[in-house]
């Protein structure tokens, strides 16, 4: 290989931003002739938190759904380190376990415990030896304050418990990105206080997150960079103070201007 | 007190004759119910399949079995193929069939719906974590149909039990049969043999079913 191309490979990798693990380009998903997204790129670094807002139905949930291959998509790739995530309309198993979901509804197994949700696919998929991973999942309980639920199963528990243990349970696959999709929607307000501790947690451990939420404060206060989501286009991307002190665009300020109330005093 | 005619029951051999009586249709039931499962099973399976064909015939199967009353059934099986095929069932054969028949259909359903139950997230986690199509039916999709379904068909055995009395009215000589042959025998010195007698039979099928129906209940609330 000649001095040029060593040059131009390095040059194409800056372009490229580098380091990018997760990176989307010119994403494009249907379902029948309706477009749900049309035309998303972006990228994610490690260590980064990308808070994805938008209204309701805008495909912010969608996008999440086809990074983890649990969609086909009808156009542009999505690469996670380099390598396409979908092999054949299913997730691909050297990439896959790569990438963790959190979802909206509780998504436990319901006839197994705690304990037993956490281990099944360390021990299945990864072939980990049982009682190091119960060591481990023993350990992130307590940290997300769960100590002694082990044996509980999901119906025994609160919304907010639940998806602690979710949080858990894809935590012990050492994913290297985490998706988590409206993970709050369901629950009571202290229980979003108490699951978004968790996250704000993994953040602070510099877990590189994506992050589909309706609470703006927890978004202004985690995400390393916002992006906004409407009618499957990105209206507008940039950091947590550019997009909630000063939107530049016009979408993005309506939208922000829903979350708050005048005084009718 | 009023003479409850009790005392028949334990003339002769009326006893051993009642718990006979009962041998019989616990024999046709379970018969039906171990033909009934695992050709349900397979019913259900089918049902839950894309295919438009396949499954308007089952549809119709099912709805054909299950709104026809079920003495019509044993009658045109024992009766009608007498003459039509010239088949020459026995009654408990005859019985066999129309409650396998009954009872495939009624297990086909309930595989269906606890098949259809399983909402797609778990689906969905199971893939998440990396899970391959076979780990997720063995340890996600099965363990859960299994709990699903188990209650609800030990219910129906104990339905198929219940519903075997039919058969005395194609001749089978099942415990009803028994009570009311001793009842007539004994029409002259015990007039009011049939409230006994009744009521003998009524705590026999009590105590087949009930065990039955306590292990559906307790099943239930272990795997709610």
């Amino acid at each position: 290989m000649g001095k040029e191309d060593i040059e131009d490979i390095k040059e194409e990798g800056q372009q490229d931003g580098g380091q990018a693990m997760l990176s989307v380009e010119h994403l494009v998903k249907r379902f029948g002739t309706e477009t749900i997204l049309d035309d998303i790129s972006f990228r994610v670094n490690p260590g980064e938190v990308l808070v994805i807002v938008g209204p309701s139905g805008c495909g912010k949930s969608t996008l999440l759904r086809c990074i983890n291959a649990l969609e086909d998509v009808q156009g542009g790739k999505i690469l996670l380190n380099g390598l396409p995530v979908a092999e054949g309309g299913r997730k691909s198993p050297s990439v896959g376990t790569k990438i963790g979901m959190v979802f909206q509804s509780y998504d436990l197994f319901p006839h197994l415990n705690v304990i037993d949700n956490i281990t099944l696919a360390p021990c299945k998929v990864l072939k980990k030896k049982r009682f190091l991973v119960e060591a481990e999942a023993r350990e992130l309980l307590k940290r997300v304050g769960l100590e002694g639920k082990e044996k509980s199963y999901p119906r025994e528990l609160s919304g907010g418990q639940k998806q602690r243990v979710a949080i858990v349970r894809a935590m012990c696959m050492h994913p290297e990105i985490l998706l988590l999709d409206e993970i709050t929607a369901a629950l009571d307000p202290e229980m979003v206080r108490e699951v978004l501790e968790v996250v704000l947690d993994l953040a602070r451990q510099g877990m590189t997150m994506l992050i589909v939420t309706h609470e703006m404060s927890f978004a202004r206060a985690i995400a390393t960079k916002v992006m906004m989501i409407s009618d499957g286009h990105v209206v507008e991307e940039g950091t947590p103070e550019e997009f909630f002190t000063a939107p530049k665009t016009a979408r993005a300020r309506q939208f922000l201007n829903t979350f708050t109330y005048e005084s009718v005093r | 007190m009023p003479d409850l005619g009790l005392n028949i029951i334990f003339k002769g051999k009326n006893f051993a004759r009642l718990l006979g009586g009962l041998g019989v249709a616990l024999r046709i039931s379970l018969i039906a119910v171990a033909i009934s499962i695992p050709l349900g099973l397979i019913l259900g399976i089918l049902m839950t399949r894309k295919n438009p064909i396949l499954k308007a015939i089952l549809r119709l199967y099912l709805d054909f079995i299950r709104i026809m009353p079920q003495m019509v059934l044993l009658f045109l099986v024992f009766f009608g193929t007498t003459r039509s095929f010239g088949w020459n069932l026995s009654g408990e054969n005859a019985a066999i069939i129309v409650f396998s028949l009954w009872g495939t259909a009624e297990m086909g359903d309930l595989v269906r719906g606890a098949l259809i139950a399983i909402p797609r997230h778990q689906y969905e986690s199971a893939q998440s974590l990396g899970l391959s199509p076979a780990q997720t039916q063995i340890y996600i999709i099965i363990p859960q149909t299994v709990r699903r379904l188990l209650p609800l068909s030990i219910n129906l055995i104990t339905r198929m039990i219940k519903t075997t009395s039919l058969v005395l009215m194609i001749g089978v000589v099942e415990v009803i049969k028994v009570a009311q042959q001793i009842i007539e025998a004994n029409r002259m010195k015990t007039p009011n043999g049939a409230f006994g007698v009744y009521l003998f039979v009524f705590i026999l099928y009590f105590l087949a079913c009930w065990p039955i129906s306590m292990a559906a209940r307790y099943l239930e609330k272990k795997w709610r």
